[in-house]
C-alpha cells in the first residue's frame, strides 16, 4: 500500500485479476499465486496458453508456480531489490526502457535538489539522534510558483541519479547478493527487456514475500520502477498485481481499520496540526508540474469534511471545524508491533480481537503471549476459539498467575450476513445473507455498536474523559444497536445533505458541510439508482457484458475508483490518445471523447501538448522513479535482513537499513535478535494451498488435507545433519522453537551467497495450540522477530535465521 | 438466474468425467444426484471467505421442518468473472465453515486467575466491557500532549479485526473506534 502509493498516487493491485491474461510476460515474486491464490492463477495460465506469455517466478521455494512457470529463479528471501536493480540496470544501460512513456509520464526528466546524495549505504539527511531520514530533503528544484525543474539532460534529473544509482547493481553483483547465477539473470533481462517495446506488455505479481520484510516497500518499489521504465504502468496487462491474502483486507483498508490513516487514503492527523489548514499542509499533495491533476491533493479537504459529516453529523459545523479536534492524534507509530510493545510495557489496558488472533499471527509470538498477560482485559470476537482467547491456558501457561480478565463472544460468520468484499483487484462485491445467525452468536458490528451505545451510556451518566465525540457521533440508523450493513454501506458512498439524495460521484463533493461521505472512494458504489456492488452482468453473456472485449465487465459488481477496472489507465495510451497497443486497448481518444474502461483521467480532456499529464494522484502528474514518500529512501537500495548471513556486499557498513522499524536495545527493549555464528541458516514462513491462516483448524476436510505441522528443509543440508522426512526436528531462533516433523524437499536448495552456501528452510505456518489437531502446539512465528519495514511498519515473516537439530 | 444455473449443470460435468476410467459414465448420476440435492432449493450469492482471489459462490438452502434454515450446498458461481465457477480446495470446503459444531455456543468470561471458562449471558459480558472500555479510555486519555498540542487520543485501547468483515462493519468499526480516540487500531494488512 504504502509503496505504490508513494509511486502512483494508490496503494492498490492496479490492475484485476482476469486482466493478467493480457500480459506477454508475468514476474512472479514474493508470491506463490497457483498455491495461495489458486483460482486467480487461473489467469496468470491463460495468458501462457491462450497467447504464449512467458511466467518467470523467482521465490526461495521452488513451489507448484514454480513447476508451471517457464523459468524458475532460486532466490536468496528478501534480496528482490537487487533482483529488479539488476533488471533496472540492464534496461537503463541498454536503453531498452520506452523512451516516449519515460519522458511524458514518469519524473525522469525532474531534476532534484543539490545536496541529493548516496554514499556506501546511506541517503543524505539521516539524523542519527533519532534515526531517522529527514525525507523532506529529497526534493526537486523548484521555480517561483513552486513547480519542478524539469530537464532530462540535467546531470541531477532523476533518470541520471537512477541510473549512476542502479550502475552498481550489475549481473555479478545481483548474482552475489540473491545467489542467482549470472547467466541464468542475464537470461531473464533479455526477455525482461524485451517488454519495454510498446507492443509489449509484462506484469508483476507480488504478495506478503515481499511485503513482509523489513525492506518490503523498496522491495515493490523497485518492481513498480522496472514497471514504470518499461512503460507498463495503466496498461491492461500490465502493472503492479499485489494479491491480497484475505477475502476483505482490500476494504478494510480502504475504510481504515489501519493507525495510520482515515478511510478513503486520508492521514491520521498528527499532533500540532490544530486546524484543517495545518492538517492538509502537511497531509495533502502539492501541485508540481503546471500541467498535474494533483486531484487527490486538490480535493482533499473535501473528502476529509465529508468525512466527519459523515461521522459527526450536525455536530460537524463550520465553527468547529467539522469537529476535527475529535479525531485522536498519534503522536508515535501505534501499528501492529506497537500494540504488543506498549502491552509489554504495561501501558496497553485493553485489546479487542475480532476475527483476528494476535498470538498465532504476530511475530515473535512468546512475547506477544506475555504482552496478552500484561493486559487488564482482552476481547475476542469469533465464531471459534481461538489461541488469543485461549492464551492463559496455552501448553506452559499457569493460569493462576494471569490475571487478564478474557471474553469470548461468539460472532457470525460471512455467510450469516450480507454486506461487500473488495476483493485483491478492487472489485467490490455484495454478497446476500445465507443463514440466519447459529445459536447466541452476534454479529460482531452489532457487538462494536451495543459496546459503543454502553459506553455512550457510561458517559452520559457519570461524565469523564472527552465525552464529546463518544456522545455527538452520529448513528442515523433505524436501530443503532443493529444497524443494517446496506444503511452502511449508502453511509460510506455519501449524501447530498441539503437533498438528502446519494451522489454518485466524489466529484461532487463539498468542503463546506453540505456532503457527506465516509470513504470518498466508494462514492458512486450505492448511487440513487441502487448498491452497484449487487450487479451480475456476467460472463454467460460476453458479447452483452464486456462491450470492449477486454474482460472489464462493467456491470459486474463495481470497482473502486468510479468503477475504473485498471488505475492509470490513461498511460495505456500514447500522448495523442492512441492505445500503445491497439490488440489491448485500455481507453482511447475517439471522437472527441475516451472510450474503452472509465478513464482515470479528467473525461473531457483531450490529449496534446497542453493536456494534464496521465498519473493524476500525484503532484507531480507523472509516476515517480524518484519518491520522498518512502522513509528509507528515494530510490529502494538492497539491505540485508536484520538477521542475515553476510553482509551486505554493497556496503558491509550498513548491512541492514538504519531506519529499520526495530524493537531492540535502541527502543528501551532487550535485544533478541540472533546472529550467523548461533543460527547459520534462513528461514522464511509460508502459507499452504489447504489452509487459510488459522482459521482453517476447525475445517474437518481441511485438516485431513494437511493434518500436522511440519518443515522443509533443502536436502542437501537434511544429508549433513542425517535428517530423514517424517524425523522430529528443533527448529530454534533467538525466540522461540518448533519441535515438527521434517519433509525433506528438493523444493528448497542450497544458494551461493557471496562466496559461502547457504541453506533456507521452509516453515508452513498454519498450526498451533486451538484447532481439530491440537496435538500440535507449536507456533511458527515463535521464530519470526519484532521488527518491521521503515515505512510501512510490516513485520519480517520471510527472511530470520534459524537452527536446525534432529530429536 | 435459475435457468442459466440450470442449464449449466446439465453442460458443466460433460467432458469433465464422461467416459472415465471406472469403464462407465459416471457424469448421468452425478448430476441427478447433484439436482436431487438441491431441487426446490432457495439459491443465493455469496463470496468466499478465504483469499482476496473474491470467488463467487452460490449457496443452496432449505427451509426445514422445524423452521431451520439448511445449507445444502456451496459451489462456484459460473457467472463470475473472476472464478467462472471454479472453486479452490478452501472455498470448495467452506460449507464446512459455514456450519460447524466447533462454533462457541455461547459468550464466555475467563475472570482473573481463573483455570476455566465461565458461560455468560450477552447482557453480562457487553455490560463489563463496557465499563472496562470506559475505564481504559479514561485511565489512559491524552487531551493534550507535553507540547501543548490537543491530541484527544486513547493510548491503552487497542482494536485489531476485520480479514473476513464485510468493508460496512469495517468502516462502522473504524469509526467506532476513532470515535472512542483510538490510536492503536490494525487489521489484517500489515501481519
Amino acid at each position: 500500500m504504502v509503496s505504490l502509493a508513494a509511486t502512483f498516487g494508490r496503494g492498490a493491485m492496479t490492475n484485476h485479476w482476469r486482466d493478467i491474461r493480457h500480459a506477454d510476460l508475468i514476474l512472479v515474486n514474493g508470491a506463490n499465486p497457483a498455491e495461495a491464490h489458486p483460482v486467480g492463477f487461473r489467469w496468470l495460465m491463460r495468458a501462457k496458453l491462450d497467447r504464449g506469455a512467458k511466467i518467470i517466478h523467482a521465490d526461495p521455494r521452488f513451489t507448484r508456480t514454480s513447476a508451471v512457470a517457464d523459468t524458475y529463479i532460486r532466490i536468496r528471501t528478501g534480496t528482490d531489490v537487487a533482483y529488479f536493480g539488476g533488471l533496472i540496470n540492464y534496461v537503463l544501460t541498454n536503453r531498452l526502457y520506452h523512451d516516449d512513456y519515460v519522458r511524458w509520464a514518469t519524473n525522469a526528466g525532474f531534476v532534484v535538489k543539490d545536496g541529493y546524495a548516496f554514499h556506501d549505504g546511506m541517503f543524505n539527511g539521516f539524523d542519527q539522534e533519532q534515526g531517522v531520514y529527514n525525507t523532506k530533503l529529497w526534493a526537486y528544484e523548484t521555480d517561483d510558483e513552486g513547480h519542478a525543474r524539469v530537464d532530462l539532460d540535467h546531470p541531477r534529473s532523476v533518470l541520471n541519479l537512477l541510473r549512476a544509482h542502479y550502475q552498481r547493481y550489475d549481473p555479478d553483483t545481483v548474482a552475489r547478493i540473491t545467489g542467482i547465477p549470472r547467466e541464468q539473470f542475464l537470461q531473464v533481462a533479455r526477455q525482461v527487456g524485451e517488454m519495454g517495446r510498446p507492443d509489449k506488455v509484462m506484469t508483476i505479481v507480488y504478495a506478503v514475500g515481499l511485503t513482509h520484510h523489513t525492506t518490503g516497500v523498496q522491495l515493490i518499489r523497485s518492481g513498480a520502477l522496472l514497471q514504470l521504465l518499461l512503460g507498463n504502468m495503466g496498461r491492461p496487462g500490465g502493472g503492479m498485481n499485489a494479491e491480497r491474502g484475505h477475502a476483505n483486507i482490500q476494504g478494510n483498508t480502504d475504510h481504515a481499520i489501519s493507525w495510520d490513516i482515515l478511510p478513503g487514503y486520508l492521514r491520521i492527523p498528527a499532533p500540532g496540526q490544530e486546524d484543517i489548514n495545518a492538517y492538509l499542509g502537511e497531509s495533502a499533495s502539492v501541485k508540481l508540474h503546471p500541467r498535474a491533476v494533483n486531484f487527490f491533493g486538490e480535493n482533499y479537504r473535501r473528502y476529509l469534511v465529508s468525512l466527519l459529516k459523515a461521522w459527526y453529523g450536525d455536530a460537524a459545523t463550520k465553527d468547529n471545524e467539522f469537529a476535527f479536534d475529535y479525531l485522536p492524534k498519534p503522536a508515535a507509530n501505534a501499528s501492529w508491533i506497537s500494540i504488543f510493545d506498549q502491552a509489554l510495557r504495561g501501558k496497553m489496558q485493553g485489546i479487542m480481537l475480532s476475527g483476528m488472533t494476535a498470538t498465532s499471527i504476530g511475530p515473535d509470538s512468546n512475547q506477544v503471549i506475555q504482552a496478552l498477560t500484561n493486559l487488564k482485559w482482552l476481547c475476542v470476537m469469533d465464531p471459534f476459539a481461538t489461541t488469543s482467547s485461549e492464551f492463559w491456558q496455552a501448553p506452559g501457561m499457569d493460569p493462576a498467575k494471569i490475571q487478564t480478565e478474557v471474553f469470548m463472544l461468539p460472532a457470525t460468520h460471512w455467510i450469516e450476513k450480507d454486506g461487500s468484499f473488495t476483493n485483491s483487484g478492487r472489485w467490490v462485491q455484495w454478497k446476500d445473507q445465507v443463514l440466519p445467525p447459529e445459536g447466541e452468536a452476534r454479529h460482531d458490528h452489532w457487538i462494536l455498536a451495543e459496546l459503543f451505545l454502553r459506553v455512550r451510556d457510561l458517559y452520559e451518566a457519570q461524565g469523564g474523559k472527552f465525552p464529546d465525540p463518544v456522545l455527538k457521533m452520529a448513528l442515523p440508523y433505524a436501530n443503532p444497536r443493529k444497524p443494517e450493513l446496506d444503511e452502511i454501506a449508502q453511509e460510506i458512498n455519501g449524501r447530498d445533505l441539503r437533498t438528502g439524495k446519494r451522489l454518485s460521484t466524489f466529484v461532487d463533493l463539498k468542503d463546506d458541510g453540505t456532503t457527506s461521505a465516509g470513504d470518498w472512494i466508494y462514492t458512486g458504489h450505492y448511487p440513487e439508482e441502487g448498491n452497484l456492488a449487487k450487479r451480475r452482468d456476467g460472463v454467460q453473456d460476453p458479447a452483452k457484458n464486456d462491450p470492449s472485449g477486454m474482460g472489464f465487465y462493467p456491470n459486474w459488481a463495481w470497482s473502486w475508483p468510479a468503477n475504473r477496472r485498471v488505475l492509470y489507465n490513461r498511460a495505456s495510451a500514447d500522448e495523442s490518445g492512441r492505445p500503445w497497443d491497439p490488440s489491448r486497448p485500455g481507453i482511447a481518444w475517439e471522437n472527441g471523447k475516451w472510450v474503452g474502461d472509465v478513464p482515470d483521467y479528467p473525461p473531457t480532456s483531450g490529449p496534446g501538448p497542453d493536456a494534464p499529464l496521465p498519473f493524476i494522484m500525484t503532484g507531480e502528474g507523472v509516476g515517480r522513479l524518484f519518491s520522498n514518500a518512502v522513509a528509507d529512501g528515494p530510490f529502494p537500495e538492497h539491505y540485508e535482513p536484520i538477521e542475515s548471513p553476510i553482509a551486505n556486499p554493497l556496503h558491509p557498513q550498513v548491512s541492514a537499513t538504519p531506519v529499520a522499524f526495530r524493537y531492540d536495545e535502541r527502543a528501551g527493549r532487550p535485544n533478541r535478535f540472533g546472529t550467523v555464528a548461533d543460527y547459520p541458516y534462513v528461514a522464511t514462513s509460508y502459507r499452504l494451498t489447504e489452509h487459510e491462516h488459522y482459521v482453517t483448524q476447525n475445517v474437518e476436510h481441511l485438516v485431513q488435507l494437511q493434518p500436522e505441522a511440519f518443515v522443509e528443509v533443502p536436502a542437501a543440508l537434511a544429508r549433513e545433519k542425517g535428517i530423514s522426512t517424517g524425523d522430529r526436528v528443533r527448529v530454534s531462533s533467538r525466540r522461540g522453537k518448533l519441535e515438527v516433523r521434517a519433509v525433506v524437499t528438493s523444493r528448497l536448495g542450497p544458494l551461493d551467497i557471496d562466496g559461502r552456501r547457504v541453506y533456507q528452510i521452509g516453515i508452513p505456518i498454519h498450526w498451533g495450540f486451538v484447532g481439530i489437531n491440537t496435538g500440535q502446539h507449536w507456533l511458527a512465528n515463535a521464530l519470526t522477530p519484532f521488527v518491521g519495514d521503515a515505512s510501512a511498519r510490516t513485520p519480517e515473516y520471510k527472511a530470520f535465521l534459524v537452527n536446525i537439530e534432529k530429536l | 438466474m435459475e435457468v442459466s444455473r440450470r442449464q449449466f449443470l446439465s453442460i458443466g460435468p460433460a467432458g469433465v468425467l464422461g467416459g472415465s476410467a471406472l469403464g462407465f459414465d459416471l457424469t448421468e448420476s452425478i448430476r441427478v444426484k447433484q439436482r436431487l440435492r438441491i431441487e426446490g432449493a432457495t439459491l443465493s450469492h455469496s463470496l468466499c471467505p478465504y483469499c482476496a482471489v473474491g470467488c463467487s459462490l452460490i449457496a443452496h438452502t432449505k427451509k426445514a421442518a422445524n423452521g431451520k434454515t439448511e445449507l445444502l450446498q456451496i459451489e462456484g458461481d459460473p457467472d463470475s468473472p473472476v472464478n467462472e465457477g471454479t472453486l479452490c480446495p478452501k472455498g470448495a470446503t467452506s460449507l464446512q465453515l459455514a456450519i460447524s459444531r466447533r462454533r462457541v455456543p455461547h459468550p464466555l468470561y475467563r475472570a482473573p486467575g481463573a483455570a476455566e471458562w465461565k458461560q455468560v449471558s450477552w447482557e453480562f459480558a457487553l455490560d463489563r466491557l463496557a465499563r472496562n472500555i470506559k475505564a481504559s479510555r479514561d485511565a489512559t486519555f491524552v487531551t493534550q500532549d507535553a507540547d501543548g498540542n490537543v491530541v484527544n487520543r486513547c493510548e491503552g485501547v487497542a482494536f485489531a479485526g476485520g480479514a473476513a468483515f464485510s468493508s460496512e462493519e469495517g468502516y462502522l468499526a473504524t469509526k467506532l473506534m476513532r470515535g472512542l480516540g483510538l490510536v492503536h487500531l490494525e487489521q489484517q494488512a500489515r501481519v
